[in-house]
């Protein structure tokens, strides 16, 4: 059973954000990782880059595919997580503890459309 | 004994040659040349003499593996066998010893073969002429694509930006879409496996360029809603795109032209039986319906009223693909296949690729998940073992094949599920070698149980076990690099 983290929001596209003011971490979740497999490279946006809701903002490469990152929310990316160049796989080992990019909010209720810790578990059960 | 299957680096010996240059005789030395042009250290060479070349390459050609070797299951990729008579008529001297800047007057008997397969291919097909440029079936699909924007663009419609492409779709389609500047839309599948035409139709508005499909899709299913699709996409001004990879169980059957298709590509590699991957060039040529033929890329082969061919530009071409005209010597394979097996025979090409796949996937389905159970066309997708009691994944099934000789099935693609392994036997293969294929399934099905932790570390009896990918992927060695402490070339044990 893939982990979850209480107080993170979830994406039905396995992205998980956690909030901190009005800025917002984003990463993959743990049902992704392995989904995946080993990732060998994240393709991330520069800072400045605008995000929106729904549409992709990067992808990852595992050995076995390369899949789109889609991003729950719309706004600005104020960072990303320049680790992530050399070492992907941290993603697989851990990946609440990596985010991807730290994004300001344009809009804070776009989390309102997420999942909790328990509606994601229940999602990812039937997937 | 000296050992063959080391890097031929680690074989070299200084000094040591498998030829002679003739003596220099040139005025001017190398140090007349600047500085900035010569080496500050010697290239790195292997030094070997010509037995230890020919040793070297036989023993790892025979570490290799192919159609010729045995069965190649592998999904999507149609590994059909080869006929040697399409390599016989591939190396006569006139299509062999030829150069691409020869005059038209002394190549016309090749000229005539783009023709002729031309015309073959397009009555195969249903299309209106075939463009022989794009080297393989990715080059074929961004060719099709720069046609069908072409299109768009020559009658001043500068909005259509996207292109729909299923969530099964190989993953060249959107790679190639996004490679032309195109915008892709996914639209989903039904739990049934084929297309959601009421996902697709709020999709359909004037900024749509085509859609691509597969059909067979990835999952060897038939989009029986073509025709709705069809009309769908054409209606809101779109352009229909064939993926060609899986053709084979269609031909001399059905024709993408018929289905409403504008644009398709072939891959000569597959279902015109020429060498793949390792063994060969590929090619993609690309057929369109007789609206878009002005759009193909420059240059083509044109019969002139006299009989005589010529290479000819065209005014409203997409541009060109290739320096000259893409792989000429499988365009020779694959019209020598066409004509051996001639009109008929062919009509049975794919329903035998078709009864083979369901053999295999109705003889399998109670030890390996069928996430889709229907009757299949040319391949069919396992989601995993049926009894999902242990972690042997797709990758360890795939592994532990290679133990018993046979090559693995696509695996981890289509995308939809978790732990595909992707089936396709071809038309060529006798149910002697389907039934040894599924035993060695269902055996291994059972050592999964049995044993795991032998099929988690298989293979166990390749020159090469398991690579580690992950390394191979993020830290690539591409360059020899000597061993420290001497010559590589004394290790020998």
């Amino acid at each position: 059973m893939a982990k979850t983290i209480e107080g993170l929001y979830y994406s039905e596209t396995h992205e998980w954000v956690k909030v901190e003011g009005n800025e917002a971490l984003i990463g993959i979740t743990d049902y992704a990782q392995h989904a995946l497999g080993n990732i060998v490279y994240v393709d991330m946006p520069d800072e400045d880059d605008q995000v929106t809701k729904d549409e992709d903002f990067g992808a990852v490469e595992s050995v076995k595919a390369a899949s789109d990152l889609i991003s729950p929310l719309t706004g600005v990316v104020v960072a990303r997580n320049e680790v992530l160049e050399d070492e992907s796989g941290l993603l697989n080992s851990d990946p609440y503890g990596n985010w991807i990019i730290r994004v300001k909010m344009d809009d804070p209720s776009e989390l309102d459309s997420m999942m909790d810790a328990a509606a994601y578990e229940a999602f990812c059960a039937r997937a | 004994m000296k050992s063959y299957d080391k890097l031929i680096f680690e074989i070299s010996k200084p000094g040591r040659r498998g030829c002679s240059l003739p003596k220099n005789t040139w005025k001017a030395s190398v140090s007349s040349l600047p500085a900035s042009l010569l080496r500050s250290a010697p290239a790195s060479l292997p030094e070997v003499s010509e037995p230890d070349v020919v040793r070297h390459y036989t023993c790892l050609s025979g570490m290799n593996f192919g159609v010729d070797n045995g069965f190649y299951p592998l999904g999507s990729c149609t590994m059909k066998y080869n006929p040697k008579i399409n390599e016989e008529a591939a190396s006569l001297p006139g299509f062999a010893q030829i150069h691409p800047l020869q005059p038209e007057s002394a190549v016309q008997g090749c000229l005539q073969v783009y023709h002729e397969l031309g015309k073959a291919l397009s009555a195969i097909t249903g299309m209106a002429e075939f463009t022989f440029s794009p080297f393989a079936g990715a080059h074929g699909e961004l060719t099709g694509l720069m046609v069908i924007r072409r299109w768009h663009t020559e009658r001043n419609d500068f909005r259509r930006t996207k292109i729909i492409v299923p969530d099964s779709a190989h993953g060249t389609n959107p790679a190639s879409a996004a490679v032309c500047g195109l915008q892709v839309v996914q639209v989903k599948s039904t739990p049934a496996g084929l297309i959601d035409v009421e996902d697709l139709k709020p999709l359909l508005d004037d900024t749509v360029a085509g859609i691509m499909m597969t059909n067979p899709n990835t999952l060897g299913l038939f989009e029986t809603e073509i025709r709705e699709i069809a009309s769908l996409v054409h209606g809101c001004g779109g352009l229909l795109y064939y993926d060609g990879a899986n053709m084979n169980p269609l031909l001399g059957k059905v024709r993408p032209g018929d289905m409403g298709f504008d644009v398709m590509h072939l891959n000569l590699h597959k279902t015109f039986s020429t060498p793949h991957g390792g063994g060969g060039p590929g090619a993609g040529p690309v057929g369109v319906t007789e609206a878009l033929a002005e759009y193909l890329p420059e240059p083509r082969v044109k019969m002139d009223a006299d009989g005589t061919y010529h290479i000819a530009g065209c005014a409203h071409s997409a541009g060109r693909v290739s320096g000259f005209m893409g792989n000429f010597s499988v365009l020779v394979k694959a019209l020598a296949y066409i004509w051996t097996l001639g009109r008929e025979n062919m009509k049975l090409a794919g329903p035998l690729a078709t009864l083979n796949a369901n053999y295999v996937k109705e003889s399998l389905k109670d030890v390996y998940r069928l996430p889709v159970d229907r009757v299949c066309k040319h391949e069919f997708v396992f989601d995993g073992l049926a009894d999902g009691s242990t972690d042997v994944t797709a990758l360890d099934i795939a592994k532990r094949l290679l133990d018993y000789g046979f090559h693995a099935p696509t695996i981890y693609f289509p995308l939809l599920f978790h732990q595909s392994i992707m089936i396709e036997p071809t038309e060529t293969e006798s149910k002697e070698t389907l039934d040894a294929f599924i035993d060695v399934m269902r055996r291994i099905a059972a050592e999964a149980l049995s044993d795991p932790q032998m099929v988690k570390t298989a293979p166990h009896d390749t020159p090469v076990r398991r690579p580690d990918e992950t390394l191979a992927a993020t830290k690539p060695v591409l360059a020899y690099v000597p061993v420290a402490g001497g010559h590589a070339g004394d290790s020998v044990a």
